[in-house]
């Protein structure tokens, strides 16, 4: 249970920081970073059990007939990873608490890197690979939304467009690699797959799946030829460089091939592709870095190439290859995030990040200086920080393995580490080293501790992997890359190799050759500005313009803001798919006996078609139309009465004649008159589109009214439950509130959310505006449309009316579980009684006598219906599985008590406040547009509101 | 009688989509009511039609008449009265804020336009 807890720890401290945020800024940070502490703590107390080479496992079934499970497993690897992630996000929490400005919204952030820390944990903890690709698409997601986070900044918007395209188009490739990948093993666990490295292998699927999977990887790793979108990340605020750019999220795919490994490693087609496109990424990512003035533009493409060069280690498919891998990821993990944050400083107090501009640093920011240099060197490779020993190993992994002729990996390993000793240096040297000056746009100085708390605590890191290897990391590296392999490993991590290692050779070169690349820098700069070379960004746009203008063409066809042509297109397109699919089967006549015509059905017919036909044709006349949309509405309920239906003929009766008064209210504001504007033809192309799909639904209908069942339908189930089950004998019912309760539990939902809608548009047409002023002016003209406004017998009757028919509506309610009736017919009800008085005798007097309020009815409507609902987890069944019992209470006859009578009284009330709220809310409208009432028609009593 | 519900059916849908073809707010909200009217038979009718069979159990009962579209064409109506509710009330909003109440925005362009 415990890793699914760290799993959903991040997802459900994202919820807090928007909370916490208007208890300010320290706090906000605080709680976020107290979430995170706990995940670690957590997977702190499962680290020994993994150290010792256990797997920690959870298993929760979730779909099991899809092979979709919530399986979690926690080992090595996924210990190493989660440990980066939670505890290099504490530290940024910490770190962009001190970072963001007052005007940038935190809480948002907070909430952002929280949705992300959880997907990136729940990517390392996944067992079941469906489970793992949700978590990596929600990790795409989730770091949109952070690279956006400026929302302002037009790279900023882009950035995120770019990483979304590719990562999530590559997190695509990959579905369909891991579903291929699942078919193969014949199961989507992964603690499955990993064994079955032979069958995988030998498949003629193979090479698709890696392909597939690769792309995944590849782009969200930033391997080339997908490095592009990296760099235009940066546009995201530095904490969110640091995390996602360098620690957690490019390591995604890093984490993937490593999990994938065992299975998909050693084969000459992994080798080639893996090992090739992490050396030219290495290479080349190197190469741009060093060229790069903007000081998080040089670290992004360094980035680029060290998960480059962890790529390649992985692509040689050795053991030893993987196990500095594995040490790189935390190496890289260490120092990388510390530049990120030193550079985040020197923005932040410089407000630069151009290295044209920076220099002498080193007088003005001794501490950040400090913890540059120490991450930096690391990054170049020089003793004894720990970035020298992953990097040591690698040149030596790389002058053993042959990729085409024997000296072609060394040599261009040993370029790239060349390149990125340049780089590293140049990054010290442009920055903090030379001269004071005197020109930096904002006069930098050391800032507070809890800016460089964070990056301090990473260099002291990389600090002590450097000097002790083997007490600080190397335990963490044989778990780690004893999962990855799948054998146990353990490494022996030296300082010095011996002379004859060619590592320390290929090392000094690398470091000698940087050097002197620094040093005549002006001039390969002048010769790197000279060059053309391809732009990224040009060449993605230009691939992405096409698509995005097709899709323009396509949007703006179909759906270019007119309602009619979506509707008709929408229609005929329905209708075409229909003919085409009827033209398609083979056709019988109906088998079913039909029922006779009386002459009663046949007047009722006649009578709808007439009024329905009457609306099409008078339609302009508005006030005509809602007469006759009554007349159909009243036939329709005479029809469900008559085919066996009686409580929906009660609900359709009861909310025809809701609807009716409503349309009337807001009748009352709009035109009487439509006025005539299609021209001819138009009318008759609506005619054609409308009879034709009219004549399909007929078509269908009969048809299948006139078959019998094709199967046995679920209802005899329901009849033959309806009593012992349900405890009712109206099977209408029983289904409402006991079978399908928690359709209708949303459903009352939904309708007190549209109750809220209508609530929430009235409240804003009623605040200043050309709506309110609209109001005014019908105020100004508006006189005296009726005579008497509040007509004594209508007034009378209505009081008259009301306790009887509150009595019919409790008489509804309580008949509803046995006989025709029930929760919805019942608000109705009395919602129409209710509607009866603001009619008569006007909202104000209606109001003045109103105890509770409508949107608390709503909410003791679905509170009561929730209570009902969670009622029976105290007697051990699932949510709203009613229980009822027989009471005798004299001198009553026997009487039921059943659960769904109280989630019935939740419908009624839920239904009877929605009502009466949209119906009051209206009633505003008309207040405000000038409607006098007189507060107090024809009272015997006084209340203390009215006067 | 079959016939004459599924013509019924039919006709109403016709109406009903010609109505939300047209460009003002009012008409194509009735033309809405009347394809939900179409809708709740339809779905209705698939229990086929059983005139005078109670869905009300009994012991003496001869049969039963198909509950299960009954119970959801129930909730589909009071529904429809929240949706059809909320849909009068933006009409009724667009026309206090922009003083008309045509359903195209092509047409609110052109309008937009030709006062500039």
């Amino acid at each position: 249970m415990t890793l699914a807890l760290i799993a959903a720890l991040p997802f459900l401290g994202a919820l807090l920081p928007g909370l916490l945020i208007r208890s300010g800024r320290t706090a906000c940070a605080t709680v976020t970073g107290s979430v995170t502490l706990l995940a670690l703590v957590l997977l702190g107390m499962q680290a020994p059990a993994v150290l010792r080479g256990e797997v920690v496992t959870t298993r929760i079934d979730w779909l099991p007939s899809l092979g979709l499970n919530a399986n979690f497993m926690l080992d090595g690897l996924g210990l190493l990873f989660a440990g980066l992630i939670l505890g290099i996000g504490l530290l940024i929490i910490l770190y962009a608490r001190f970072y963001l400005a007052k005007e940038d919204p935190m809480g948002v952030f907070y909430t952002y890197l929280m949705l992300f820390q959880g997907a990136m944990v729940g990517i390392v903890l996944s067992d079941n690979i469906l489970l793992l690709l949700i978590f990596w698409e929600l990790t795409s997601l989730s770091s949109f939304l952070l690279i956006g986070y400026w929302k302002h900044l037009p790279e900023g918007r882009q950035g995120a467009r770019m990483a979304l395209a590719v990562t999530g188009g590559g997190g695509l490739a990959m579905i369909a690699g891991m579903l291929i990948l699942g078919n193969i093993a014949g199961s989507y666990d992964l603690s499955v797959i990993l064994t079955q490295k032979e069958a995988i292998q030998a498949s003629d699927w193979y090479l698709p799946a890696l392909i597939l999977i690769l792309l995944g990887c590849f782009t969200k790793s930033a391997q080339f030829p997908f490095h592009f979108w990296l760099p235009h990340a940066m546009a995201a605020p530095t904490p969110v460089s640091a995390y996602l750019h360098s620690a957690t999220m490019v390591k995604a795919g890093i984490f993937l091939m490593a999990r994938m490994w065992p299975v998909l490693a050693g084969t000459p087609e992994w080798f080639w592709i893996v090992t090739s496109a992490g050396l030219i990424t290495m290479l080349i990512g190197a190469k741009i870095a060093f060229f790069k003035d903007d000081l998080k533009a040089l670290l992004a493409f360094s980035t680029v190439s060290h998960l480059g060069l962890i790529t390649m280690l992985l692509g040689m498919g050795t053991a030893k290859a993987a196990t500095v891998a594995v040490f790189h990821i935390i190496n890289h993990a260490t120092f990388k995030a510390a530049l990120f944050m030193s550079a985040g400083i020197v923005d932040h107090e410089t407000h630069t990040r151009d290295l044209k501009r920076l220099g002498g640093l080193r007088h003005l920011m001794p501490v950040t200086f400090t913890i540059a240099g120490i991450a930096a060197l690391s990054m170049a490779g020089i003793p004894p920080f720990n970035g020298f020993l992953s990097k040591e190993l690698m040149l030596e992994e790389a002058a053993h393995t042959a990729l085409g002729p024997a000296w072609l990996l060394p040599v261009l390993a040993t370029l790239a580490a060349l390149f990125s000793v340049a780089y590293s240096f140049r990054f010290l040297a442009h920055a903090f080293l030379g001269p004071k000056r005197d020109d930096y746009p904002h006069h930098p100085h050391d800032p507070g501790f809890g800016l460089w708390a964070a990056p301090a605590f990473l260099a002291l890191l990389v600090v002590l992997i450097g000097l002790m290897p083997m007490t600080t990391a190397a335990w963490l590296v044989d778990a780690a890359a004893s999962a990855v392999t799948g054998t146990p490993q353990e490494v022996h991590i030296k300082h010095w190799h011996g002379l004859y290692a060619p590592a320390l050779w290929m090392s000094l070169a690398a470091v000698g050759g940087g050097y002197a690349l620094l040093a005549i820098f002006p001039r390969l700069r002048a010769l790197w500005d000279a060059t053309p070379r391809p732009e990224a960004k040009a060449i993605f746009d230009a691939l992405i313009e096409p698509l995005a203008a097709t899709a323009r063409a396509v949007t703006q066809f179909l759906h270019n803001g007119s309602l009619t042509r979506a509707i008709a297109i929408a229609t005929i397109a329905i209708g075409a798919t229909a003919l085409w699919a009827f033209n398609g089967g083979i056709h019988s006549p109906g088998t079913r006996d039909m029922l006779a015509i009386t002459p009663v059905t046949a007047i009722a017919w006649g009578l709808l078609m007439f009024a329905t036909l009457a609306v099409a044709l008078m339609h302009r006349n508005r006030l005509m139309s809602l007469i006759l949309i009554g007349i159909i509405g009243l036939i329709i309920s005479l029809g469900f009465a008559w085919l066996s239906a009686p409580d929906l003929a009660l609900t359709q009766i009861t909310v025809e004649v809701v609807t009716v008064v409503f349309m009337l209210l807001a009748l009352n504001f709009l035109p009487k008159e439509t006025p005539r504007e299609s021209s001819p033809v138009r009318r008759t192309r609506d005619a054609v589109i409308a009879i034709g799909a009219g004549t399909g639904i007929a078509a269908l209908a009969y048809a299948l009214m006139t078959r019998n069942f094709a199967f046995p339908t679920i209802s005899a189930y329901h009849l033959e439950q309806s009593k012992p089950g349900a405890g009712g004998t109206n099977a209408v019912n029983t289904i409402i509130v006991d079978f399908r309760g928690y359709d209708t539990f949303g459903e009352i939902i939904v309708l007190g959310i549209a109750a809220l809608l209508i609530y929430a548009l009235v409240e804003a047409l009623l605040k200043p505006g050309p709506a309110n002023d609209a109001l005014r002016a019908m105020a100004a003209t508006r006189s005296g449309l009726a005579g008497d406004r509040h007509p004594l017998l209508m007034v009378m009757a209505t009081r008259f009316i009301l306790p009887v028919a509150m009595m019919i509506g409790v008489f509804l309610y309580l008949r509803g579980h046995n006989l025709p009736g029930g929760g919805f017919v019942a608000g109705l009800v009395f919602a129409i009684a209710t509607v009866m008085q603001y009619m008569a005798s006007g909202l104000a007097w209606t109001e003045a006598r109103q105890r509770i309020d409508h949107h608390a009815l709503i909410a003791i409507g679905a509170l009561t219906a929730a209570a009902a609902g969670v009622g029976s987890w105290l007697f051990g069944a699932p949510f709203l599985a009613s229980s009822f019992t027989y009471v005798n209470l004299w001198p009553l006859e026997e009487f039921e008590l059943a659960t769904a009578a109280i989630f019935d009284l939740g419908v009624f009330f839920c239904v009877l406040g929605a009502v009466l709220l949209a119906l009051n809310s209206l009633s505003r409208l008309a207040r405000r547009a000038g409607e006098t009432v007189s507060a107090d028609p024809y009272s015997v009593d006084r209340p203390e509101g009215g006067n | 009688m079959e016939a004459l519900i599924a013509i019924a059916i039919g006709t109403l849908t016709a109406g009903g989509i010609y109505l939300m073809l047209r460009q003002r707010t009012f008409p194509v909200i009735i033309g809405l009511t009347l394809l939900s009217y179409a809708v709740n038979v339809f779905i209705f009718a698939a229990g086929r039609l059983v005139p005078g069979l109670p869905a009300i159990i009994a012991k003496d009962a001869a049969g039963y008449t198909d509950p299960l579209p009954q119970a959801l064409v129930l909730t589909a109506i009071v529904i429809s009265f929240g949706m059809t509710a909320v849909i009068v009330l933006m009409a009724l909003g667009s026309w206090l804020e922009s003083g008309h109440d045509k359903v195209d925005m092509d047409d609110e362009k052109d309008e937009q336009e030709t006062r500039a």
